[in-house]
């Protein structure tokens, strides 16, 4: 038994994050006159280097045993502040966070209550910390290799840069064939290059590397596991075989997107009226170098921005981020192959911000692709011919403008079976209905599922220089694993007292990780600590209280609520 | 007039200048009403002069530009607004005037007798719905009292009858919806009216409303708030009754006059408060085609893009800056392009600007309008 606990406490102000609705300098003040503090400080912002120095240089000059610190969440910081407290020598687990900023000072209007709450809290914590036992960092190995699912350009991507660093790569598609929507297009902005020319030597790469196994025809079905050591379960529609089941460290996601149905806009008569089209199928034209309507060629051809996009009527508030460079690129192709025709483009902003957009719209403008500020509102006929109905905003005038042929810049939408693979990989969807990142700035590619990454635009709409740059970063990131060859796994685990254990199997029954299970000799519950997540649903369920969480002893949480309730 | 806060009210500065709803605008293009224009002058002056826009009592409230908006802006509830604020300062035109005195007075706006409500079932035993009943018909002014319309009120009880329903209507109790009033800007009458319609509604008990008109719809439907009362159009109930095998066509209907032989070739308008506002196309649709000996064909402009009547939001009490050409003239020549000989409505104003219109274009002999009511009355 140690003797009286040596107690560290750190006030974060976050900035003004949390010293501006708490009195940081009283919540100190308070501290120090609590049971076994040694030391409280506050400082401007914790995390900071200076501000775990304070920590370390405590610990080993005031020979600290436990260290609280007063800040944000720990799901933001904890890792840091373990990692101070390791450095300054004692035990990380010694160390305990308390939250003011997000469950404080972010939530709170009212300074003196903010600052009585936030004294309260740090009171439990420190109550709390003095009864800390030392924990270890535990790990286990990963499986090397990646699963990725979606075999357009990111997947592509994302699998040969895991695969060249010499990891086994499952690539699994549902369709036939690689290469996903840019397999469709014709020439691709703002190069004019060809799609083909760009995915072939991709495909062909795939194909023939060594650690890349191509299954098409496939769609994941089942997921267990977690980061490190993932199987999944594969079922292919076209062979009867057994389905092969995956084992992996790392997942990346790079399911593409569906293009946006214009019969979802019927005011613009897709499906009704032939020589209205999508740029989609433009771009099968553009290939073909067929332009012709009912075997003539078109004199005034149309072009439609933002159908499907940046629109409440159908539910997309995004924008397509791709319609107005591909709109510049097909309106300038068809000023190219028709010179005698008209080509006009509706719009209601021109957005072209990727590197070259701005010159290549410029140099569409310079072929005579006249651009007219105004969306169409809606398309009919007349005498044979379909008249476009829209105001030019910058004329202030309605306008009814005949043409014989016009496009529908169809934007992009959340693939149809997003919501399954929602639901078997537990990963959220942003808003827009696309996956969402874990942090729209500062976690790019990772998801709330350790382990599994996005790339392309199953994250979003995006171009493909965007998407590639994506995927490169999916895959670098679920590399880390594979390369470091172990991952930390939680040290905050269930234990069993098997004096206490009635074999009564409940905490089975509820374990969602199938961590707890029944010694078949002893009858009682014996808890795999590599699979247990600390989650602390077989300790509440256990009618014998034989089952106690790590960290979350009953003492622990008692002198936490005595603490409150001073 | 201050543009400021009513901006922030209506919540104008979603708006991105699109141009949808003045592109998809039907009067747009024949007067100088340029709604998309107005919302910038609300988002960029600080005054608005209403004296110099006359042009917003063409608006006819079919709610395309509602309907159009990308971002949910409610365009035509300015035009509303703005003429609440004339009507506030007494600046209106006398017309209208009339009309919106008359519905306080008499309870319609065409300046007919309240006690005269309930002439057009004379002869036709109807109950009165404060006896009880499951459903309550809302019969609505122009129904009531213009004798052109009074038809389908009067077949809609016969096939009511025939399908055995518990109805009943208001009789001399029943006053104007304010569908229109609300869309001339008469913000005070129209919620004097709400408030001592709901109250008349509640008292019958019947849990289900239908109405003759879309406009009495469309009004019970999304401004009422009528708790526990499942607001229908007749089209709907109607179909409904077809679909259930309550209704029995016997015969193809007997027109009339009609010399010609085999199917009675139909095209039906969609009216904007039916269609465009409440998104009900295939009830009236699915009647027609129930109906034996009628052939539906469809008009280029049909469903979403069906064009205004301009008979709504007031205009069958103003003209409008531009008398010389009225939308409807350019309908009846878009039905009778499909070949048809019928053009089938759902509207009482759709059903008198529309023939209207076939007179003033020297069409009688090609086109006749029914209301699709007529057409299974004489079915049945």
């Amino acid at each position: 038994m140690e003797s009286q606990p040596r107690i560290g406490v750190y006030v974060c102000h976050c900035g003004t994050n949390i010293a501006a609705m708490v009195d940081v300098e009283q919540v100190a003040e308070f501290a120090a006159t609590l049971p076994h503090v040694v030391v409280a400080r506050d400082y401007l912002y914790m995390c900071s280097d200076p501000g775990q120095t304070l920590i370390k240089q405590d610990i080993q000059e005031q020979q600290l045993t436990r260290v609280v610190v007063a800040a944000c969440s720990p799901s933001m910081h904890e890792p840091t502040f373990r990692g101070a407290t390791r450095e300054g020598g004692i035990n990380p687990y010694f160390m305990q966070m308390i939250n003011i900023r997000e469950q404080c000072s972010w939530v709170h209007t009212d300074r003196e209550k903010a600052t009585q709450k936030a004294k309260a809290l740090v009171a439990s914590a420190v109550a709390k910390a003095a009864l800390l036992e030392p924990l270890e960092d535990r790990e286990v190995g990963v499986t090397p290799g990646a699963v990725v699912i979606g075999g357009g350009v990111a997947g592509m991507i994302a699998a040969l840069d895991v695969a060249d660093a010499g990891f086994p790569v499952y690539l699994v598609e549902k369709s036939d064939h690689l290469g996903g929507h840019v397999a469709d297009l014709n020439r691709v902005f703002p190069t004019l290059e060809s799609a083909k020319e760009l995915i072939e030597p991709l495909i062909k790469r795939v194909q023939t590397h060594p650690h890349v196994t191509v299954l098409l025809n496939s769609q994941v079905t089942g997921l267990e596991g977690y980061v490190g050591n993932f199987e999944l379960q594969v079922t292919n529609s076209k062979s009867e075989g057994p389905n092969p089941k995956l084992s992996v460290g790392s997942i990346i996601i790079a399911t593409g997107y569906d293009i946006f149905d214009p019969r979802r806009k019927p005011e613009l008569g897709y499906g009704q009226y032939p020589n209205v089209i999508t740029s989609l199928e433009m771009e099968h034209r553009l290939a073909t170098g067929d332009l012709t309507v009912d075997g003539r060629s078109p004199q005034n051809v149309a072009f439609i921005q933002c159908v499907g996009s940046r629109d409440a009527q159908v539910g997309n508030l995004y924008c397509s981020r791709v319609c107005c460079m591909y709109t510049a690129k097909q309106s300038r192709l068809v000023r190219e192959l028709l010179p005698q025709a008209r080509v006009t483009v509706f719009f209601i902003d021109v957005r072209v911000f990727g590197k070259g957009g701005e010159e290549f719209y410029d140099e569409t403008r310079a072929k005579r692709v006249r651009y007219r500020r105004g969306s169409v509102s809606e398309i009919y006929q007349r005498d044979g011919r379909v008249v476009l109905v829209g105001e030019d905003t910058l004329l202030s005038r309605p306008i009814e403008f005949e043409a014989d042929l016009v496009v529908l810049a169809v934007g992009m939408e959340p693939r149809a079976d997003t919501a399954t693979l929602s639901t078997l990989f537990k990963l959220p969807r942003s808003a827009d209905g696309f996956f969402m990142e874990s942090h729209p700035k500062l976690r790019p590619v990772d998801t709330v599922v350790d382990g599994v990454f996005l790339a392309g635009c199953c994250q979003g709409p995006k171009d493909i220089p965007d998407t590639v740059a994506q995927a490169k970063a999916a895959a670098s990131s679920a590399l880390i694993p594979l390369i470091l060859g172990t991952v930390p796994v939680e040290s905050a685990t269930a234990v069993v007292d098997a004096d206490l254990c009635a074999g009564c199997g409940m905490c089975v029954d509820v374990c969602p990780f199938g961590a707890p299970a029944l010694d078949p000799l002893w009858g009682v519950s014996r808890v795999n600590a590599v699979l247990c997540k600390g989650c602390g649903a077989c300790a509440a369920a256990c009618p014998s209280k034989a089952i106690q969480m790590q960290r979350f002893t009953p003492e622990q949480i008692m002198a936490q609520v005595d603490a409150l309730m001073e | 007039m201050k543009t400021e806060s009513m901006a922030e009210q209506l919540e104008l500065f979603g708006c991105i200048q699109c141009g949808k709803c003045t592109g998809g605008c039907p009067v747009a293009r024949k007067t100088e009403l340029n709604i998309r224009s107005l919302i910038y002058d609300m988002l960029v002056e600080p005054e608005m002069d209403l004296k110099a826009h006359p042009e917003l009592w063409d608006c006819t409230a079919c709610f395309t530009c509602v309907e159009r908006c990308p971002k949910d802006v409610r365009p035509a509830e300015l035009i509303i607004k703005l003429r609440g604020q004339l009507v506030e300062s007494g600046r209106i035109p006398e017309t209208i005037g009339t009309a919106l005195n008359s519905i306080f007075r008499q309870g319609n706006p065409s300046g007919m007798a309240r006690e005269d409500r309930a002439a057009w079932a004379n002869g036709i035993p109807v109950k009165a719905a404060q006896e009880g009943c499951e459903i309550l018909y809302f019969v609505g002014c122009i129904p009531c009292y213009d004798p052109r319309v009074q038809v389908v009120p009067r077949a809609l009880v016969r096939a009511f009858t025939a399908a055995g329903l518990d109805f009943g209507t208001l009789g001399t109790e029943e006053s104007c919806c304010g569908n229109e009033v609300r869309c001339m800007g008469e913000e005070g009458l129209f919620e004097m009216l709400v408030e001592d319609g709901s109250e008349l509604i509640h008292s019958v008990g019947a849990n289900r409303l239908v109405t003759t008109s879309p406009h009495c719809f469309n009004t019970f439907k999304n401004e009422y708030g009528l708790d526990g009362v499942e607001v229908l159009h007749y089209t709907q109930l109607i179909a409904e009754l077809i679909e259930q095998g309550r209704l029995d066509f016997s015969h193809p209907p007997n027109l009339p006059g009609r010399e010609a032989e085999g199917k009675i070739i139909v095209t039906y308008h969609d009216p904007c408060f039916l269609g465009k506002q409440n998104h009900i196309f295939d009830e009236p649709r699915a009647i027609l085609k129930a109906i034996p000996g009628v052939k539906l064909v469809e008009m280029d402009r049909n469903r979403e893009r069906s064009l205004c009547c301009e008979g709504g939001g007031g205009r069958m009490w103003v003209e409008g800056t531009n008398v010389e050409e009225r939308l409807a003239s350019q309908r009846v020549h878009q039905a009778v392009e499909t070949g048809a000989e019928i053009l089938a409505v759902a509207c009482p104003f759709c059903l008198l600007t529309l023939e209207d219109a076939v007179k003033v274009q020297g069409l009688d002999d090609r086109l006749r309008v029914m209301d699709i009511m007529e057409l299974v009355d004489l079915a049945l």
